[in-house]
């Protein structure tokens, strides 16, 4: 049995019925795969493991997996996952999202998530669009694209998700894309074992929605595109700002030790009871 | 004791919430009667008025405002003319004779708590407390026991001793007010 | 002179610190929230006493994420609770349907303050009995209960963690600025005293676990994150393993539990106190603040001839109708007072359905319903 089959059997529910949702040639299934593969390098046991999704294509992703699975309302899946880490540090969090429901809707969420530094691996699933409902605009989508609520044109200007992470203060950002799959498995597998608040995010495709409105192909031309816009943060830093225009970077961002709330958290535990205990 | 209602009023700052505080808890829990304290709530922190009502009875409080207040206490003149039409007809008003100066009645125990504060004590911040002690022993709605218990409870550590100056002169100043009374043979009303 | 129940600890508290101490009484150790007038109290001291009974509290960034975080610890097994204001609720009103449709325990409360909108910040109201009903959309049963006194503020918040371990359901807490603030005596029962439920746990083998699975009393044993039980929880409408259907055949068994584990147990979940109403000619029927004054009307009007009762709902939904019929066929007339345009007094005339006289009494600039209001009204029945 090849090494990967081995993962889907351990890994996904058999007892729901596939297919899943995504369109043939979608992203979100290389996604899956290195998401597995990363968690089965980290060693983790699975009922360690617990999954929060928001809502969306990506969102899907914890139906799929055999893990502890929270499929949570759109934009809020941080919220919910905080409860889950504060409550039970023990529980290692991985939250999946999408662009549209990681920094539109739960944009909020994101950034306090990010500043509050708990030890949750965030996952940012970037296809640019609105894909589950039909293609419309999202922070992600390029100035200029075109989307089924941007027919002539979208006027506003995107976001840079792992940019946006590190300012707001996260432990560790990455960027990678599913393109380069190898790359993911490493940076998710990082980010996992990473103590502190860890996002990365996935650059991804939706052909169905983004790519064919905006005359990108179908999904291997725009696998192709990730190949060719994606440079190696190390390259990267060697390139003049002219060669880098219209590309992204890819790989670790950001990786620094900052303190954890729940390790913050507890020396206050140690704080109150010191004081009720001199209170009497 | 069947209800008694208290209203303590004044400007914000005085003091008068944390005195409605210490009251209730002199009756409810060194007393062990029932009672109920609510207070003035509003945007301002600070300045503005402040009124805060206590209610004392033998039995569980229904409703838990002061629908004709027993006793009015009137830090300032403002509050003095707001509240004194809301007292019972046998109700009794006390004023800090400091800030009110102009009286709806004649029936009114005026002593300066602000002055007395200021210049007994050194500090008008326990303008309060010794409104709190004049009023228990006039009123003996509280005992003087339970009420310094409670205060000494509340004050901010290392102002008991000037907390329990100030309810002392606060005592001090009823039994004078009282005894002044009697010479002058007026119906004010009596310790007992 | 208090007898009754003077075993415990004497202490004069207002009601929002009486419902901190309800909630830690019944084993709430999380707590996320919002800073809002006139609830932040409960904040305050939540994030003062948590930490050092080993739980955690957490100010969030809105009241989406408090009522998210409360819901992700209570998956991993935590009671856990928020509080808020009227505006702040209608935030959590997306989350609470989640807790619906999850079955996911937790205690909202929600300290009512004039409204609509940013309203009447520091004001008495009572404006949220429907929207604690029905604000979340589609349908769903819900457990809300009001409070009236700082006793019933920790009788009640003890009950209402009980209910939502008991029926795997968010449970509302309807408090109301006079209560919030009211500071009166109340006894702390020592901890053995008083009833804690917990949520009923899966035994069996994990790979036996079906999360959903009916049962006669309606309400599945809740697997925890981390205890084996792996599971899959969404607000989509699933089927009894919690995978998502469109199926009608998986929907409709859902459904029907859903509200079926709330109303059959109506006999448990509806709380009523009844003063003077044996023999009463005409009632109040009066829940929260408004009740106070109420109580202290119907003895004014005996003292004057007048047979009158109290109905004090502690539970105002799932809506006392089996407790309310009876009464309503027996008495003349029946007065609802209430801070709002009539959201109660809706519903008991629906109940009526012509069997007595109802008439309303409602106030919505900001002040309490006096004693004498209710008085006036009630000797003209």
């Amino acid at each position: 049995m090849a090494e990967f089959t081995k993962l889907i059997h351990k890994y996904l529910r058999h007892d729901k019925k596939f297919p899943h949702v995504w369109c043939p040639g979608c992203g979100n299934g290389i996604f899956l795969g290195a998401l597995i593969r990363a968690i089965d390098r980290t060693g983790f046991e699975k009922d360690q493991i617990v999954i929060v999704s928001g809502i969306g294509c990506s969102g899907r992703i914890s139906v799929y997996v055999d893990f502890n699975t929270l499929h949570t309302t759109h934009g809020r899946a941080l919220t919910f996952a905080t409860g889950i880490k504060l409550a039970n540090p023990k529980l290692q969090v991985i939250v999946i999202m999408g662009d549209g429901d990681a920094t539109a809707i739960g944009g909020n969420h994101f950034i306090h998530a990010a500043r509050r530094n708990l030890n949750i691996t965030a996952i940012v699933v970037n296809n640019s669009i609105y894909g589950m409902t039909g293609g419309q605009y999202s922070p992600t989508t390029p100035y200029g694209a075109t989307a089924t609520t941007a027919l002539y044109g979208n006027i506003e200007h995107a976001f840079s998700i792992a940019e946006l992470a590190a300012m707001a203060g996260a432990s560790m950002v990455a960027r990678g894309t599913v393109y380069h799959a190898n790359l993911l498995d490493e940076l998710i597998e990082k980010a996992i074992v990473k103590r502190g608040f860890a996002v990365v995010e996935v650059i991804s495709h939706c052909h169905t929605q983004y790519g064919r409105r905006n005359r990108m192909g179908g999904a291997v031309d725009m696998l192709r595109w990730q190949k060719e816009s994606a440079v190696k943060i190390d390259k990267a830093q060697t390139m003049t700002a002219e060669e880098l225009t219209g590309k992204f970077t890819i790989g670790v961002l950001e990786d620094r030790d900052l303190p954890v709330y729940t390790h913050e958290y507890n020396k206050i535990r140690d704080a109150a009871k010191a004081m009720l205990a001199k209170a009497g | 004791m069947e209800r008694y209602e208290i209203r303590l009023s004044g400007s914000g700052g005085q003091g008068l919430i944390v005195a409605g505080i210490i009251l209730a808890e002199a009756a409810g829990i060194y007393d062990g009667k029932f009672v109920c304290q609510t207070q003035s709530y509003g945007p301002e922190a600070r300045g503005g008025a402040s009124k805060a009502e206590v209610v004392i009875s033998d039995e569980a409080i229904d409703y838990p405002k002061a629908i004709k207040p027993d006793l009015l206490l009137a830090m300032n003149q403002k509050s003095c003319d707001v509240y004194f039409f809301d007292l019972k007809p046998t109700g009794l008003l006390i004023v800090d004779s400091t800030h009110v100066k102009q009286l709806p009645t004649t029936r009114a125990v005026e002593i300066p708590f602000t002055q007395i504060a200021r210049e007994k004590l050194g500090n008008e911040m326990v303008a309060n407390t010794v409104a709190l002690g004049t009023l228990a022993a006039i009123t003996g709605v509280v005992s003087l026991k339970s009420l310094e218990a409670a205060v000494l409870a509340r004050v901010p550590s290392g102002t008991e001793e000037l907390n329990r100056k100030a309810l002392e002169a606060g005592i001090e100043a009823a039994k004078g007010y009282q005894q002044e009374k009697e010479n002058r043979g007026s119906h004010a009303p009596s310790i007992d | 002179m208090i007898t009754a129940k003077s075993r415990g600890r004497q202490l004069l508290l207002q009601g929002n610190e009486a419902i901190v101490e309800g909630a830690l009484a019944a084993g709430c150790r999380f707590f996320a929230g919002y800073p809002i007038t006139p609830a932040t109290e409960i904040s305050e001291v939540m994030s003062y006493r948590l930490p050092a009974a080993g739980g955690t509290f957490i100010q969030m960034e809105d009241e989406i994420a408090s009522l998210g975080a409360v819901i992700g610890a209570s998956l991993a097994g935590t009671k856990a609770m928020t509080a808020t204001s009227g505006p702040g609720f209608s935030l959590m009103q997306e989350n609470l349907g989640f807790a619906c449709v999850a079955e996911v325990p937790c205690v909202i409360v929600d300290v009512m303050r004039g409204g609509p909108s940013t309203g009447l910040p520091t004001n008495v109201s009572q404006g949220d009995v429907m929207q604690a009903r029905w604000g979340t959309h589609g349908d769903h049963p819900i457990i809300v209960m009001a409070v009236s006194t700082t006793q019933d503020c920790f009788d009640i918040t003890v009950k209402a963690f009980n209910f939502s371990e008991k029926y795997r359901t968010p449970v509302i807490i309807l408090s109301d600025e006079v209560v919030a603030h009211t500071r009166e005596k109340i006894f702390l029962p020592h901890p053995g005293e008083i009833e804690v439920l917990d949520r009923i746990r899966p035994n069996t083998p994990p790979e036996w676990y079906i999360p959903y699975e009916d049962n006669p009393r309606g309400v599945p044993p809740m697997g925890i994150f981390g205890d084996g039980y792996r599971y899959h929880v969404t607000g989509l409408l699933h089927d009894v393993r919690g995978f998502p259907t469109q199926r009608p055949d998986e929907i409709i068994p859902f459904m029907s539990r859903l509200f079926r584990k709330v109303n059959q147990h109506f006999y448990d979940i509806q709380v009523v106190e009844e003063e003077s109403t044996e023999d009463a000619e005409v009632i109040v029927i009066a829940y929260g603040s408004v009740s106070r004054s109420a109580r202290r009307a119907i003895r004014e009007a005996r003292k004057r001839g007048t047979k009158a009762g109290l109905v004090q709902l502690m539970t105002l939904w799932p809506f006392p109708r089996q407790i309310l019929e009876p009464l309503l066929r027996r008495v003349r007339a029946v007065l609802v007072p209430e801070l709002n345009m009539g959201q109660v007094s809706r519903e008991v005339k629906r109940i009526n359905q012509g069997a007595t006289r109802i008439e309303t009494l409602n106030r919505i600039d900001g002040n309490l319903i006096t004693p004498n209001e209710i008085l006036v009204r009630l000797v003209k029945l």
